[in-house]
This record gives C-alpha cells, structure tokens and sequence, in this order.
C-alpha cells in the first residue's frame, strides 16, 4: 500500500482549442479531508470530472491510481463501483421523489421484483441518522430546504459505500449555520475513514477544515499545503499569483454620498399560498451614490423583499407599505414598470433566471435596455456591437468576443454578463441579490471595483448576501433581518461579523 | 468551451455543410424522386406545381416558428386554416369585394389567435389544451359553415389566381435557345443580388468591430451556394409560367417575420423569453403580452394560408386542413427550431415546409398510395431530424 490512496498522475486534457488541464498532479491520503480551490476556470471541476468518470478514460491523458491500481473509468458508474462519489453544485435530486427513494434511485430495493417499501424507508432512515438529518423519508425532497437537501445527496453517497466523498462547493448555497453543520459533518465522516475531497471558494472554511490544500491555477497544480502551513492569504495568493492587498476595494476620497433615492415604509408581504407573512413591516431607505447591504439567514426574507419592490410577485400579495422614489410614490405592477422607473434587480440564481444561456454576451447585454438602440423601431446593430464590445472591455468580461454564448462563460464572467446588464440598463436604483456567489476570488474583487465604479457614477446599490465579510466589506450601511423583519442597522465602518450575526440569528448579547 | 482553428478554409466549408444538413436532404429526396419518377419530378411543370403546394404550409410553418421559439405550441391551426378559408369563400359568395375578403379573414383570424393567447397567457391553460380544445372547435365551426352545401365552391376567378396565378407575362428573354419568363429572370436576379450584398455588409460590420466574421471559404460557400439555389429555381420556374403569387406571398411574409425576429425589440424579447422566461421577465419583458402578439400572429397566418387553400383549391371543404398542423410544426423540426425553445429561423422553417411538401409531391407523382405516404412521411420527418439533432449536438436527453 502506498502512501495515498488516491493519486492522479500527469493528467493533462484538452478541449478543442483548450487545455483544461496541463500535466496535473493530485495525490490524497486516506482519511483525510483534502480541499481543492483555484478560481473560476482553473480546473477543478474538469479534474473532478476525469476523476469520476464523467470524462471517460482514453479521453485524458495520465493516469488515475486507487490504492496502488490504475483505474479506467468510462462513466461515473464505473468509478462509482471503485468506490468514489461525486456531489455536485447543482444538486441532482428529483424534486417530486421522496427522500427515501431519491436516496437509492437506481439501486431500488426489491422483493419479488416490486418496490420494497418498507425496507427501503428504514434503511433510508439509517443513512438519514449517519448525516445527522432528522426528516421523515418519505417527504418529498423538494420541501426540505437547500441544506437539508445537500444532506440527502451525502446520505445517497454513504448508501453506496463510498470511501472517496468528492464535494464540489457543499456551501455555496448555504447559510452560515447549515455550513458550519456541513463541516462538523465531513469531520466526523473523516473520522469514520471516509475520504474527502472538497472544492471550495469559502477560503475561511478551507483553512478550518482542510488537511491538505491543493491550489491549481490555469490547468496546472500549484502547490499542496498542509494544514500546519495554510493560511487565507497564502491560498490567495497561489490562487491568483498575486498578492491582493484588501479583496475589498476602497472608495475614492471624493465620493460623496447624496440624498436619499429609494424608500420603502412599512412594507409587508403574504405568501398567499402557505398563508405566512414573508416580509414583516420593513422601512429602510438607501441614497444616491450609497450601497447598503441586506445580511441574514437564509429564508430570512431579503429575496423576498427585494422581489415583492421589483413587481414580481407571482404568490405574494402585498398587505401594507408604500415606496418613494425620489420622493414619488410608487408601486411597481410588473419588472417592466419597475425598470422603466429605474429600478432594477439582479437575481442570485444567473442561471436560472438572470441570463439568456442560448444567446450571445451581446443580446443579453442589451437585454434589459433595447430602447438604447432603437431607432425608427429597429435595433441599431452597430451602435448594439459597438456597446456591448466596450463594456465587455470595460468590466473584462473574458470571452474572445461578444458573439459567445453566455453559457460557455465561467461563473466569474457570466455574473459579469449580468452586471453589464445592469449597467447597460442604467437604473438609479440597483438590487444585487448574492453578487458574487459561487465565482472566485479574483472575479470578486473585480466585481467590488465594478459596484464602487457604479455608486461612484451615482447609482445606489442594495446588496442582499449572505457573506458577512463582503457585507461588512462593501456597504455604507447595513441592515440585518430575520424572519422577515429587521432586527437591526448598522454602519458599515463599526459593523463586525459577530453583531450581525447575533442580529441575524435574533440573539440576546451575552 | 472555446472551439479551435476556424478560419481554415476546408473547415468553414465543412462548417456550412453542417449547419445546412436540411438542404442536403432536400438534395436526396429530388435525387431520389427524379430517378423513381423517370425523370418526371424536376421538370418546370411539377416544380412550379410544387412550390405553390408549399405555399400554404410554409405561411403556417413561419408563424409556428415564432410559436415554437417561445416554447408554446399551437395545435389548432390546421382546422383554424380550414375553417378561415371556409370564412373567405362564404364572403365571396355574398359578394364581398376580394381585399375586402382578405382584411377580414386575416383580422378574424387574429381575432381567435388573440383569443387562444388571452386563455393561454392571462387564464394560464397550457397551451396544449388550449389549442388541442381550439382543434376541436374550429373542426366544429368549419362543418357548421360548409354544412348546407358540403362544399362552397369559389366562382370568382380574380380570387383564385391569388394561389393560382403567376406574375404577368410582360416579355420573354431567350437564353440558350430557351424562352424564359422575363420579369421572373429579373426578379431572381435582383434577389440573387440581394442575398450577396446583405452577406457582405455584415460581414463588413462584424469586422468594423474586429469580431470573428467566420471564414473567407466558409462565406463564399454559403453565399454560391444560396445564389445557385435561387438561380436554378427561378430558371426552372421562368422556363414555364414564371414567379407565381404564391412565390411572391411566402417570400414577402418571410421577409416580415425574418426582420421583426432580427431587427426589432420584440424580436428579441420572444428568442429571450424562448431561451430563459423567468430571466426575460425580470428583464422587463412583458411575456404574457409577448405570448399572446405570438398567437394573433399565429391567427392571422392561418387566416393567409386559409385564403391561399380556398383559393388554390377552388372551394371550401368541410375537411379542408385536416393535418395542417402537423405539417408545419414538421417543417419548423426539420428547419431546425429546437425543441426546447429559444432556436429558430423562419426561413429555415419555410425550407422545411418545402421538403415536406418535396416529399408529398413526389409520393403522388410516383403514385404511391396514400397510407405508405403517411408512413414514409413519419419515417423521413425523423431521419431528417435526428441528423439535423446529432449534426447540432442537441441530443434529447443531452
């Protein structure tokens, strides 16, 4: 037996035109939870994808050694089989199905060639206890929470006796509590000697729980630290090859804040179809050239809020409040009114409901704001590439041309897609609902320069996130809300992460 | 993912045949039939005959696109069309002047798109139901109409050259010792002329902003092969009666839809709203208003294309477009509209309505009998879209 039980040797691959990876090398030790980080477009992913099948054997080159045999892969149930389970971002639970049954989808348990119910229930139940998560299994996945649900894709891995557990970002769409559950969870896996491999862009959460950390940049490997050695600076440098002095950008001196733009009073909204209040009589106000941030936990309410302003309700029905813009009374009927009034929001889902993934960076650039270039009723295509080129260059949107379609972005460019969006729209009024979720560290801070550049020119921006630090980071003022109210405000200079999340959680300070 | 090299000129022209594999169907079947009719299938007459039987389909097929892209469906329009028709030929019989006729088919027609799209759009019946609940009723609504004569017959002869007629015989040009319709000739010229100008000035404007104009090879074949297209039909078409009305219809309203999708606002609000509703919506698309100017689209067009079968057939039947339907959302497959929304080009649909139609007229003219027809079609319809889905990389399940 070697010293590892997992070792990937001069994997190079290449897409056409592309080499995702270049001669890498990764090698993890048994009972160990090794993080992989690296920013967008680095290869982690691709590396997790030869590793377990999805990208078959004899398309790499190199050479994939599981306890001392080489593996050949041709599709994830092959690697499966070896042992190796992969969680992806993107959960792959069917919604409609039952926790029990979404656990051994596939592996179906029989008697007699039917469906074994009860067997099935009760050894879901004891996979369900083995991830700490106390649900009854025969509930659809699709009422339990995002958290809950990463639970049940764990508990599906351990079902199929996997000794190597590979996670690719398990907290990017979690709160701070679900996340800190997840990490007590994999250590007491590890405990149990199950191998962990965890990619990550939370660097905090690496330097807390990894043994071993491994930066790639560009398809190559960088460095492998141990725990005794890491530290979040250290990690970022590798990771971008430069030290960054502050991820958050400063302000220019001159910038001054103006009055106030946007105000909403007493603003509650009803779930109509669970019957529950949402938002819960909230006031707030942000001012010209201000970005304030909305921090809480997850289902605190912030999302929401923002899309009950916007005019998209589809469920929700407003019970009292009122909004001024600019000192006008408004209520919007419909995103198109609120745009057309200059307010705009930016989903936290890209994907799912921010871009056109089909088309090009150009159409969804000019999406939001087709008026800019109409002319005589036809859109001027001229003026159309002539924009959408310099603001692609302007916020270094990393594509060979606007002509790309946004989905053969990374997640840092395609979020930047978003933003060109929204700048091409020139709202007055700007919610950001979670910037920067899931995309590097290096895109980060180009976003932050980007939203500084914008209340610069004298947009307001409202901030919803659930990163404490880039709240704290990036708002003038700061509102923290819990199940549906706020509970507090703060200023961005005195904020720290403890009282937001005392305010956050609803917690008496002790 | 980045693709590679492209700029070679051996791969632009393989990049062509690739997204061009309907034409090269198209290619196969008018092989295959001219050999199994001797000979019979690519003669001026049948040609000619052809391209107005396409006519009617190919006005649904367009509009059906727009339907398509915006992930809806519209199963109503084959008795829809019918029953139009039906309308058109009720007027004339009561002496309503032809224009006149045609106003008020089309408008009806839009009339009970707007009346589908409002259940569909602000009632929230999927489409589905709606337009298959609309098949019934129209199939209805045409029987009521036709039910005292069986068929109403069109005495007005000015109305049947709408889809029967061709553009005047003004002069005669002789080309290689042949006789061609002059103003055809010219026409086709002045499209052929069209076609590489408009090529080259975006090819102009994508370099004026140094984006990738795609290959110098891959450009010229495009543009000689549409050329040669155009060429031969209007030589096969001016060589006996000439460019007929029908032409002129289905390139005129092609030539609508092709700029509303390409050139205007709302162009883009319908491939953006096909490609991703939810982020159309919070782009300040009105969707519901969007949905609902899809389908009095959808209307009027069966309104067209129910005047252009009454007046091709000469008569209204109570069976008249039976299957329509189907016809066109073949045609809008086979031109590659993508399944699941957000893709589509008109014209490509218009050359999918033709290669039906290629494969109707073919059948009868060899006179294979009607069941065999129904099943060749099925069996061509998917060949022709599984290569079209492997060439495109749009597998079903990915």
């Amino acid at each position: 037996m070697s010293e590892y039980i997992l070792e990937m040797r001069g994997i190079t691959k290449t897409f056409p035109g592309v080499k995702a990876l270049d001669n890498v090398n990764f090698s993890v030790r048994p009972g160990e939870i090794h993080c992989l980080v690296g920013e967008n477009g680095a290869g982690k992913s691709t590396l997790m994808k030869v590793l377990s099948g999805i990208h078959e054997y004899g398309t790499y080159e190199g050479d994939i050694i599981l306890d001392g045999e080489v593996m050949k892969f041709h599709n994830i149930r092959g690697s499966e089989k070896a042992g190796i389970a992969i969680i992806n971002q993107e959960l792959a639970l069917i919604p409609e199905l039952s926790v029990a049954e979404n656990i051994f989808f596939g592996r179906e348990i029989l008697k007699n060639k039917l469906m074994d119910w009860n067997e099935t229930n009760a050894r879901a139940v004891k996979y369900l206890n083995m991830v700490r998560l106390n649900v009854n299994p025969q509930l659809p996945v699709k009422e339990l929470r995002v958290g809950s649900q990463q639970l049940v894709e764990i508990a599906k891995a351990l079902s199929k006796d996997a000794r190597l557990l590979i996670l690719d970002e398990p907290t990017s769409s979690l709160n701070e509590e679900d996340s800190e559950n997840l990490l007590n969870l994999l250590r007491e896996l590890k405990e149990k000697g199950v191998t962990i491999i965890m990619i990550s862009h939370r660097l905090k959460e690496v330097v807390e729980i990894g043994d071993t950390v491994t930066v790639l940049r560009d398809g190559t490997t960088v460095c492998s630290m141990d725990r005794s050695e890491v530290t979040e600076q250290k990690i970022i440098k590798n990771m971008v090859g430069r030290e960054i002095g502050s991820i958050y950008p400063k302000r220019s001196e001159s910038h001054e804040i103006g009055d106030v733009r946007f105000e909403v009073e007493h603003w509650s909204a009803r779930d109509v179809k669970r019957n529950r209040e949402m938002v819960k009589d909230v006031s707030f106000y942000v001012r010209k050239g201000e970005i304030i941030g909305f921090a809480g936990l997850m289902g605190a309410g912030r999302t929401e809020l923002a899309l009950s302003l916007f005019g998209n309700t589809p469920g929700y029905k407003i019970t009292s409040g009122e909004i001024r813009l600019e000192g006008e009374t408004v209520r919007f009927k419909s995103p198109k009114a609120a745009i057309e009034k200059g307010v705009a929001y930016a989903t936290e889902d890209r994907k799912r409901n921010g871009l056109v993934l089909l088309q090009d960076v150009k159409f969804n650039t000019t999406f939001a704001n087709l008026n800019r270039l109409i002319r005589g009723g036809i859109i001027n295509e001229s003026k159309e590439n002539n924009e959408a080129t310099k603001l692609k260059d302007d916020i270094k949107i990393k594509t060979p041309s606007i002509h790309q379609a946004a989905r053969n972005l990374s997640g840092g460019n395609q979020q930047k897609t978003v933003l060109a969006k929204w700048i091409f729209a020139t709202p007055k009024v700007l919610i950001l609902d979670e910037p920067t979720r899931g995309i590097d560290v290096g895109s980060k801070h180009e976003i932050y320069t980007l939203m500084n550049k914008m209340v610069e020119e004298g947009m307001s921006i409202i901030m919803i996130s659930s990163e404490l630090l880039e709240i704290i980071g990036m708002s003038d003022r700061i509102y923290v809300m819990h199940e549906g109210r706020i509970t507090g405000e703060l200023s961005g200079k005195e904020a720290t992460e403890e009282g937001i999340m005392r305010l956050a959680t609803n917690t008496e300070e002790n | 993912m980045q693709e590679g090299k492209k700029n070679g000129f051996l791969s632009g022209v393989k990049n062509v045949t690739k997204n061009y594999a309907m034409y090269i169907a198209l290619a196969l079947i008018f092989i295959m039939f001219q050999i199994w009719s001797g000979g019979r299938f690519l003669t001026p007459r049948n040609i000619t005959n052809l391209v107005n039987q396409t006519g009617y389909i190919a006005v649904l097929a367009v509009a059906m696109t727009l339907v398509l892209i915006i992930c809806q469906i519209d199963l109503s329009i084959g008795f829809l069309t019918g029953f139009l028709g039906a309308v058109a030929a009720r007027l004339l019989l009561l002496n309503v002047p032809i224009p006149l006729t045609i106003l008020i088919v089309i408008l009806f027609g839009a009339a009970l798109g707007l009346l589908q799209g409002f259940i569909i759009g602000k009632i929230g019946v999927p489409a589905f139901v709606t337009t298959l609940a609309g098949e019934f009723a129209f199939r209805g609504l045409l029987q009521l109409i036709t039910q005292d004569k069986g068929t109403i017959n069109v005495t007005n002869e000015a109305f049947k050259e709408i889809s029967q007629g061709f553009l005047p015989d003004l002069f005669k040009i002789n080309l290689f010792g042949t006789e061609f319709h002059g103003l055809s000739l010219i026409i086709g010229a002045i499209a052929v002329a069209i076609v590489i100008l408009s090529g080259l000035r975006k090819r102009n404007e994508l370099k004026k902003y140094n984006l990738d104009p795609g290959s110098i090879g891959g450009f010229i074949t495009k543009m000689a092969f549409f050329s040669a297209l155009i060429v031969s039909l209007v030589l096969l078409l001016a060589s006996f009666n000439g460019i007929s009305w029908t032409v002129i219809i289905v390139v005129a309203v092609t030539a609508v839809y092709h700029f509303v999708l390409n050139k205007t606002k709302i162009g883009r609000h319908i491939y953006g709203m096909g490609g991703n509703l939810e982020a159309a919506k919070l782009s300040g698309v009105n969707t519901k208003l969007v949905l609902i100017g899809v389908f009095i689209s959808m209307g009027a067009m069966a309104g067209l294309s129910g005047i252009m079968i009454t007046s091709r057939m000469g008569c209204a039947q109570p069976t008249t477009g039976a299957g329509f339907e189907l016809d066109a959302i073949a045609a809008c497959y086979i031109g590659g509209v993508s399944t699941s929304g957000g893709v589509g080009r008109v014209l490509n649909s218009v050359v999918g309505a033709f290669v039906i139609m290629s494969l109707v007229n073919g059948l009868n003219l060899v006179g294979v009998g009607i069941s065999y027809q129904y099943l060749i079609k099925g069996i061509i319809f998917i060949i022709a879209v599984a290569i079209d889905v492997r060439s495109r990389g749009r597998k079903a399940l990915g």
